[in-house]
């Protein structure tokens, strides 16, 4: 049910020649920020016009379109974004990350590993790493023209000076062959050893700050570190309550108010599809999805057989 | 652009009258672009990208019918990328009234000097000195050139290439490796560089290692 008022995944062709052309450029120099002209899309800022103008120059009629959102795919911004491609470009959608050709998400890395012939479309909020660190466009460029990055390693030298680690936890700096520094978008460190040999290409959009940058497969990226404190990925320190998976990231949930909580995987097609596999938690079978009982009333409520 | 088609079967008819050579000339420039071009436009874009993300893969594109001598694949580079933003620099054979009012007509890319071009297309010898495009600035790599580079046949027989987008190594028939090596010498400056044969396609961004082998 193609909304046929609209062109071809929204866009027009002349915007989508110019997000094409911004794409090759960022893929030939990985890790710098392209700048593009960034058009309003029919939702806010912050819930991922960056990503979905990507995804709309990047999408054909045989793609099958999965949207993810902290993991999820069943959330408000995921669930509107693949409806949004279903009904302009009539492409067709999975939940599946296996099946999945395209993918946008908004900061994570699917559990399961990606393949070449899949694209990777992340939505960014603050595209430059150094920003926070140096407010001017026109520092920050010179910064990344002249290699010099000192003041990024001043930032996380200063986190172990006075956290005796490094604090940054998500949009962790890396860099790119290298050479650019980069920011993952908001992605929880974690995920940041699958940004590196990654078999899939990866295309980033930031809509607000007019930004596009990429990462083209088997390309290179360290997480930056010192010897002495080499880089370490942290998630919760627990197994997902539903599937019982050793190895995923975790969100937390609140199930009452006495102190009651679950780990479950960020990743709900993970989890599900390990469910489904026979794999079993602590609050164990049943569910469909982790976020489905995180959100359900039987998942928040005490003593209701949902609970256990 | 299938209203340009009925014409062109006309005036093929009555070719043999020297006053309708013109008009088949025109007609000539009329055709042979996309017939669906948000779906045939993003089909090859595709193609185009995974071309340029993983350097030295050879992918088909279709669509465009593009006059003599440009291939098929050069036709549809042009039609997915440029536009009237653009500027585009026609060099050797491929800088014929022909071509150019093809370009005129499906595209609307000002043509311009190599040294200003955002796009040049030609082969490889034509092209020459490579070293008059543009390579970007220290701030803004990406306003660099992109070059269309016709070819007689792509095979994956060659100068060894690796880099961002190669797994371990590849090779690709590469007209010569001494300007690579020095476009590659440049990055994150440099050219970038598709290229063309046939309704073939293959990539080398600046980002990629050239080697002989």
């Amino acid at each position: 049910m193609t909304d046929q008022a609209y062109n071809f995944a929204y866009l027009d062709e002349q915007t989508k020649r110019m997000i094409r052309r911004a794409i090759l450029k960022g893929i030939a120099v990985p890790g710098y920020q392209v700048p593009f002209a960034s058009r309003e899309m029919p939702m806010p800022y912050g819930w991922g016009t960056g990503g979905v103008q990507v995804t709309a120059a990047c999408l054909v009629p045989e793609d099958r379109l999965k949207v993810i959102d902290q993991g999820a795919d069943d959330t408000t911004n995921a669930v509107s974004i693949r409806r949004f491609f279903q009904r302009t470009a009539g492409v067709a959608t999975t939940e599946a990350t296996t099946e999945a050709t395209v993918i946008q998400t908004r900061h994570r890395i699917p559990e399961t590993p990606l393949k070449a012939g899949q694209i990777l479309v992340y939505q960014v909020p603050i595209p430059e790493p150094l920003r926070f660190l140096e407010p001017r466009e026109t520092e920050t460029r010179k910064m990344h023209e002249l290699e010099e990055y000192g003041l990024m390693h001043v930032k996380l030298y200063e986190d172990i000076a006075r956290h005796g680690q490094i604090a940054t936890s998500y949009a962790y700096p890396v860099k790119v062959e290298g050479r650019y520094v980069m920011d993952p978008s908001p992605i929880p460190k974690f995920d940041n050893p699958k940004l590196s040999g990654n078999p899939a290409i990866q295309l980033f959009g930031a809509g607000r700050e007019q930004r596009i940058y990429a990462l083209p497969p088997w390309t290179e990226v360290v997480s930056l570190d010192f010897d002495d404190h080499p880089f370490e990925t942290s998630k919760a320190p627990h197994d997902c309550d539903l599937c019982g998976a050793q190895d995923s990231y975790l969100d937390e949930v609140i199930t009452d108010d006495q102190g009651g909580r679950m780990f479950v995987c960020s990743d709900t097609d993970f989890c599900a599809g390990r469910r489904a596999k026979g794999h079993a938690g602590r609050l164990g079978a049943g569910q469909k999805s982790s976020k489905t009982f995180a959100n359900s009333f039987e998942g928040i409520w005490p003593g209701t057989e949902g609970a256990r | 652009m299938s209203a340009a088609t009925p014409s062109a079967a006309q005036s093929e008819a009555q070719s043999e009258a020297p006053s309708e050579a013109r008009s088949e000339a025109r007609s000539e420039a009329l055709s042979g672009g996309f017939a669906d071009a948000p779906v045939q436009s993003a089909r090859a874009f595709r193609e185009v990208l995974e071309a340029m993300a993983r350097p030295g893969t050879i992918r088909k594109v279709a669509g465009a019918r593009p006059p003599a001598p440009l291939s098929v694949a050069a036709g549809v580079a042009l039609l997915v990328l440029c536009d009237p933003t653009t500027r585009l620099h026609l060099a050797g054979a491929a800088d014929c009234p022909p071509v150019r009012d093809w370009v005129a007509f499906h595209i609307g890319a000002p043509l311009a000097p190599a040294e200003t071009a955002d796009f040049a297309l030609g082969r490889w010898e034509a092209l020459q000195p490579v070293t008059r495009f543009r390579i970007g600035q220290p701030d803004y790599p990406d306003r660099s050139a992109t070059l269309i580079v016709e070819c007689d046949r792509l095979v994956n027989h060659g100068p060894a290439l690796t880099g961002p987008g190669i797994e371990t190594a590849t090779w690709l028939n590469l007209p010569e490796t001494a300007a690579f090596r020095a476009n590659r010498a440049l990055f994150p400056l440099g050219f970038d560089c598709l290229f063309t044969a046939g309704d073939r396609i293959a990539g080398l961004p600046r980002s990629t290692r050239v080697e002989n082998i």
